[in-house]
Order: structure tokens, then C-alpha cells, then sequence
């Protein structure tokens, strides 16, 4: 018998011991950047907050997004979920924002270097199909209980799709137009920031937005090792056999979900309308 | 005086075995053997010329002939597997990335088949693109791009983006670019060959235009003979990797190197290309006014044949022409001289004057073309109308011996 997990465990278990002050440091700077989102959300008076988002999804999205962000956002106060909401979308806009500075930098690496690119793929589908729950052992073996496993294990399931898409995104720029870049002279850097990044954002900003969706879908997940917010509302709805609060903390999810899809995305099409022009 | 740009020995190999593909070209084997025996793929055999300063140099060949492998070795796009580029006598393949980019930055711009313009930029940013690349600041590069757009005449357009304009218009675009960084030398990489006939004849005379005004060194690659005989002072000839013939659009189209370019040649609408240099007899029988008088002159024309001869001086100067039946009248006569037979007032040709000009001179009359030197009026050569003749109607290449 191939014991393959007792080799994992001992890997994990050596980092453990070893990095731990590493852990404790990446640990305190995850949870003052999620308590400080949540505090703001939090600090702002709610109708504030729901204007606000209101106002971003009507310029970004049109006014029938925009109707339906303040609907859905009043519901979601009128349930008396607002404390949870706002504690799931810090950890989702804290989580993504990690995994698009970790992800879009490899995905650009993986553009330049095909063997940086070909050791990543595997890597990729690894993290992408492995069943998410995995993810919350080792995290809470570096991190413990709380908001910052949420994170990590939401980190590494939503990242896959940041990295493919700027790595696709820049491999899409036509080559006459990189040969062209190239020949008035163009550094490597000067190349990457004025033409292949422009040209690959509306690829990359569909990344973001998967990104944030997949973040999502790990609110529930998450709330296993007591990352909190509404995944533990539908986690003890599930528990206690409470059908009500179970669908309740859904619907509250399906409303996040829904306007920040639709805000992501509108990102990603006004780029595009304008380079079809 | 040192040619701008340089080839020596330039060789350009595809593929992994490089250095047996090398070693293969030295030993003269063939690209099929090479790419039998090595795997590797011959793009550039050998090429070496020179190219001077504000040349027009038109590379020829057809797809896969190596033209634009060629042409992305001299600003180093593609990297040569041997061989050197001289630019100003500085080896362009010995230089270290920092000192190639200043060099693509100032001294060599390029354009493009297809157009390789920036789509989220508009006209002016991507005309000021290279200068942007430099580093000059905002305000001048604006400065610096609105002239260019105007020389290439596109004020205008400025704000619009690439893709609202036709392709001309958008390799106005490309070529403004290039030459918005007033480079020395400017590759274009059949820039015109996406393009619609009419515009591209268009876009050819505009660019001799301005090569008229700007003289840089212009290499220009094209599949076309017609456009490389419009806008070349010289063409090379490519076919497999090698170049196969350099000369003026006149030497490629009278003394074709070899079998495969004169059958490429046949092709051309040569009136506008062939000159009276090159059909003219640079040894006719002439009678010389004053020394021969009208004996012998008729003595002349019995040997060679010729019921009409050019009359000159001694110093060779053109006069005229004298015609059989006339110089026979003023022997009657008892003339001592030609004189009185001499036609004065024939039309003459410079050894420049293409045979398009020369057309109304068959019509005319059915004398020979005298070609005469515009600077002093000396006799070149004859052409007979024969030669006119087969020449504007045959049209067939006729390699001379």
C-alpha cells in the first residue's frame, strides 16, 4: 500500500513546526485587513452602504442592476443578516483581492515562460478539482480557528481561474502587434504594461470576476472552521434541520452573488465594447 | 564611402541542430539535405550587399523565398544564426539588448503587412507610441506626431481609433509611426501588399513622395515585381533563402541572372522600365560631316546595308540624318559636302528616355532613334525601329549574350 497521505502529513506537519512565526505574522496581517473592511461596511450606516452599492451597480450596470442592489440589499437588512453580509463580503472582497496579486502575476509568468506555464497547469486542475473542504485541514493546522483559514482555503480554490485567464488574455495579443511593439524598441516591461496588459484586460477582468464568484461559493465551506458571516447561518440551518434559516442565508447569498456578478462583469464588457469600436 | 546598412554572410537557420545546419551550409550542401539530415530549416542562405544611404533597396522573392526572415535579422526581430549586420559600420549582432533597443528606438523604425497598430489607442497615441517608448515628454511627442500625421495625410483622424479607418488609412498609421522617430533607416515588410490595387498604387506614389523629400534608407520587401520595379533603385531577388541577383529594375528586367527571374520578368509591362541605354547600337555607321563626304558616305551605306545614316561631326556631335536618294542628288550636284542632304530637325532620345517615351517616334517617321548625350549632344547610339518595334509590341525578355 502506497501511503501517500502519511507523506502529506508529515510535509504539512514540518511546515507547522517550522514557519510557524511566518504563519503568525501572514495570520495578524489577513485579520487586520478583514476586520478593516468589516469595519467600514459595518461603520457606515447601512443605507449608506446600500446607496452606495446601489450607485456603483446603476453606473456600471444599468438601472435595472441598480434597482435590484438596493431591493436585494434592504431584504437582506429586513432579515436582520446585515452584520453577516457584511462579514461574508469582507472575507470574499479580502480573499479575491489575494488571489488576483498572487494570481495575475503567475499567470503573466506563465505568458512569458512555457515552462513556467507548463509546471503550472497541473498545479492548476490540482487546485480546482481537489474537493474544497481538503483545503481546511492544513488551514487550520497553520492558521487555527477563525476568519484567516477562510481565507487561505478560499485563496487557493478561487486562484485557478485569475491565473488561466491573464495567462490566456496575454497569450491572445496578436503577435504583429507584439513584433511591432518590439521592433520602436520596447523593454520587456514596457511591452507588459502598454500593450500586452491593455490588450488582455477584458480576459483578465473575466478572470477577476470567476474569481470572485468561486470566492463565493466557499462562503459555506468556510464557515465550517468558523470563518462566520452567512456560510454559518446556512451551516446551522443545515445542522439543526432548520429549513427556514438554511434558505434564508442562501437567499442572502444569491443576492451577493448576484450584484457582484453583475458588477464585475460590466467591467469586463466596457473594455470590450470599446475595443470592438 | 561606407554603405548605411551592411549584410555579410548573413544566414538564418530554423531549428534545433543549428550548429550541424551550419556546418552543413559551409560544406555546401543543399536546404533539402540540410533539412533531411538535421531537421533544421535553412530561412537565410549567405545573403551579403550593401545598402547606401537614402537607398530605395526593394527585396524580392515569393512566400518562403526567406525576404522577410531577412529583413527581421537586420533590426534583430528574428536572431541571424551567423553572419553580421553593419549599421554605420557598428555590427548590429554584437550589441548587448539595452544598446539594440536604442537602436530600434532611433535608427531603424519598421511597418508592417498588417499594419500592427495598437486597437485601444487612438491615431495620434499610436503615432507617438515609439517616441512614448523613448521617453520624450507628452507635450513634445504630440508635437512631433500631428506633423508626421499630416506629412502622411491624416490630419484629421487623430482621435479616431484603428479600427474606424480603411487600411489604408491605417497603414498611414504604421508608416507615420515609423517615421515619427525619424529613424535613418525604415523596413517595411510588405507594407502595401494588404491593400486594395488602386490603393496601393496610391500609397506607393505617396511614399515615393516622400522618399523624394526625406531620403532615407528604405528596405522594402514585396512579392511583387511590378511594385518592386515602381519603387526600387535596386532590387535583390530571392528564391529558397539566397539572393539570387541584385541590380537596378533595369539590369533585373535586360540581363535576367538566371532562369528563374526572367521568368518573373516576362510578366512586367517593361515600357515604363526599359531605356534607350539599353537598346541602343553604341557602334553605328555614321557619316562624319566634312571627312566623308558624298562618296563616301554612299560608300558607307553600300557596305552596311543602310539607306539612312546619322551624320555628325568629327567630335561626334549629332547633326542629322542623311538619306540614300538625297546624298546621291548632291553628288550629282557636284557637292563637295553632305551638307545639303543633312535633315537637322529628327527627334533624339537620352540615354534615360524609357521606350513609353520613345512610342510617338515609331509613329513618326521610319528613322532610326538617334540617342544622343543631353549634356553635349554627343551620339550614343542608334536605335533601329525594328528593335523599337519588337520592344513595345513582343514585350518578351530576351536576355542579351
Amino acid at each position: 500500500m502506497i501511503r501517500i497521505g502519511k507523506y502529506i502529513e508529515q510535509f504539512i506537519n514540518w511546515l507547522t513546526h517550522n514557519f510557524s512565526p511566518f504563519f503568525k505574522v501572514v495570520k495578524t496581517g489577513v485579520e487586520t485587513m478583514v476586520d478593516g473592511v468589516v469595519g467600514l461596511f459595518t461603520f457606515l450606516p447601512f443605507y449608506v452602504v446600500i446607496a452606495l452599492v446601489a450607485i456603483l451597480a446603476w453606473r456600471r450596470a444599468g438601472w435595472g442592476i441598480g434597482v435590484v442592489t438596493a431591493l436585494g440589499l434592504s431584504l437582506i437588512y429586513a432579515m436582520g443578516y446585515w452584520a453577516p453580509t457584511m462579514e461574508t463580503l469582507a472575507l470574499i472582497l479580502v480573499s479575491a483581492f489575494i488571489a488576483l496579486m498572487i494570481g495575475i502575476p503567475l499567470g503573466i509568468w506563465a505568458a512569458r515562460s512555457k515552462t513556467a506555464g507548463r509546471i503550472m497547469r497541473p498545479l492548476l486542475d490540482f487546485m480546482q478539482t481537489m474537493p474544497a473542504f481538503v483545503y481546511l485541514i492544513p488551514a487550520v493546522l497553520f492558521f487555527g480557528l477563525g476568519k484567516v483559514p477562510g481565507v487561505f482555503a478560499t485563496i487557493i480554490f478561487a486562484m485557478p481561474p485569475a491565473v488561466r485567464l491573464t495567462t490566456l488574455g496575454i497569450s491572445q495579443v496578436p503577435e504583429d502587434i507584439v513584433e511591432a511593439t518590439r521592433s520602436f524598441g520596447a523593454t520587456p516591461r514596457q511591452l507588459l504594461f502598454k500593450v500586452e496588459l491593455p490588450l488582455a484586460l477584458p480576459t483578465i477582468l473575466a478572470g477577476v470576476n470567476q474569481t470572485i464568484m468561486m470566492s463565493l461559493s466557499m462562503v459555506v465551506v468556510s464557515a465550517m472552521i468558523a470563518a462566520g458571516g452567512l456560510g454559518e447561518i446556512v451551516l446551522k440551518g443545515i445542522t439543526q434541520l432548520k429549513i427556514g434559516l438554511g434558505f434564508e442565508g442562501g437567499i442572502a447569498v444569491v443576492i451577493l452573488a448576484i450584484i457582484l456578478d453583475r458588477i464585475t462583469q460590466s467591467f469586463g464588457k466596457k473594455k470590450l465594447r470599446k475595443n470592438a469600436k | 564611402m561606407m554603405p548605411k546598412l551592411k549584410i555579410e554572410n548573413l544566414t538564418l537557420v530554423f531549428g534545433r541542430e543549428q550548429k550541424e545546419a551550419l556546418h552543413m551550409l559551409e560544406q555546401g550542401k543543399s536546404k533539402a539535405e540540410i533539412l533531411e539530415h538535421t531537421g533544421a530549416t535553412v530561412g537565410v542562405k549567405n545573403a551579403s550587399f550593401d545598402i547606401e544611404k537614402g537607398e530605395f533597396f526593394v527585396i524580392m522573392g515569393l512566400s518562403g523565398s526567406g525576404k522577410s526572415s531577412l529583413l527581421r535579422c537586420l533590426n534583430r526581430l528574428i536572431e541571424p544564426s551567423a553572419g553580421k549586420v553593419l549599421l554605420n559600420g557598428v555590427d548590429i549582432t554584437a550589441l548587448p539588448d539595452a544598446e539594440l533597443q536604442k537602436v530600434r528606438r532611433k535608427e531603424i523604425a519598421m511597418v508592417f503587412q498588417k499594419f500592427g497598430l495598437l486597437p485601444h489607442r487612438s491615431v495620434l497615441e499610436n503615432v507617438a507610441f515609439g517616441l512614448e517608448l523613448q521617453g520624450t515628454p507628452p507635450a513634445e511627442r504630440m508635437d512631433k506626431a500631428r506633423n508626421v500625421i499630416e506629412l502622411v495625410g491624416l490630419k484629421g483622424y487623430e482621435n479616431m481609433l484603428p479600427s474606424e479607418l480603411s487600411g489604408g488609412m491605417q497603414q498611414r498609421v504604421g508608416l507615420a509611426r515609423a517615421l515619427a522617430n525619424d529613424p535613418e533607416v525604415l523596413l517595411m515588410d510588405e507594407a502595401f501588399s494588404a491593400l486594395d490595387p488602386l490603393i496601393r498604387t496610391q500609397m506607393q506614389d505617396e511614399l515615393l513622395d516622400l522618399q523624394e523629400k526625406m531620403h532615407k534608407t528604405i528596405v522594402f520587401i514585396t512579392h511583387d515585381l511590378d511594385e518592386a520595379i515602381r519603387l526600387g533603385d535596386r532590387i535583390a531577388i530571392m528564391k529558397d533563402g539566397e539572393v539570387i541577383q541584385i541590380g537596378t529594375p533595369e539590369e533585373i528586367l535586360t540581363t535576367p541572372a538566371n532562369e528563374y527571374v526572367s521568368s518573373f520578368v516576362e510578366k512586367v509591362d517593361r515600357k515604363s522600365i526599359i531605356t534607350a541605354s539599353s537598346l541602343m547600337d553604341t557602334k553605328p555607321t555614321m557619316a562624319v560631316f566634312r571627312k566623308d563626304g558624298p562618296e563616301g558616305s554612299l560608300r558607307k551605306m553600300r557596305a552596311t546595308g543602310l539607306k539612312i545614316l546619322p551624320a555628325v561631326t568629327v567630335d561626334k556631335h549629332f547633326l542629322g540624318f542623311v538619306y540614300l536618294h538625297e546624298v546621291l542628288e548632291v553628288k550629282q550636284r557636284g557637292d563637295k559636302t553632305i551638307e545639303a542632304a543633312i535633315h537637322r530637325d529628327v527627334p533624339v532620345a537620352h540615354p534615360d528616355t524609357t521606350v513609353e517615351q520613345m512610342l510617338p517616334f515609331i509613329a513618326e517617321t521610319d528613322k532610326p532613334v538617334a540617342v544622343v548625350n543631353p549634356m553635349n549632344n554627343k551620339l550614343l547610339g542608334l536605335i533601329s525601329q525594328t528593335s523599337l518595334i519588337i520592344e513595345t509590341t513582343g514585350s518578351q525578355a530576351n536576355p542579351q549574350a
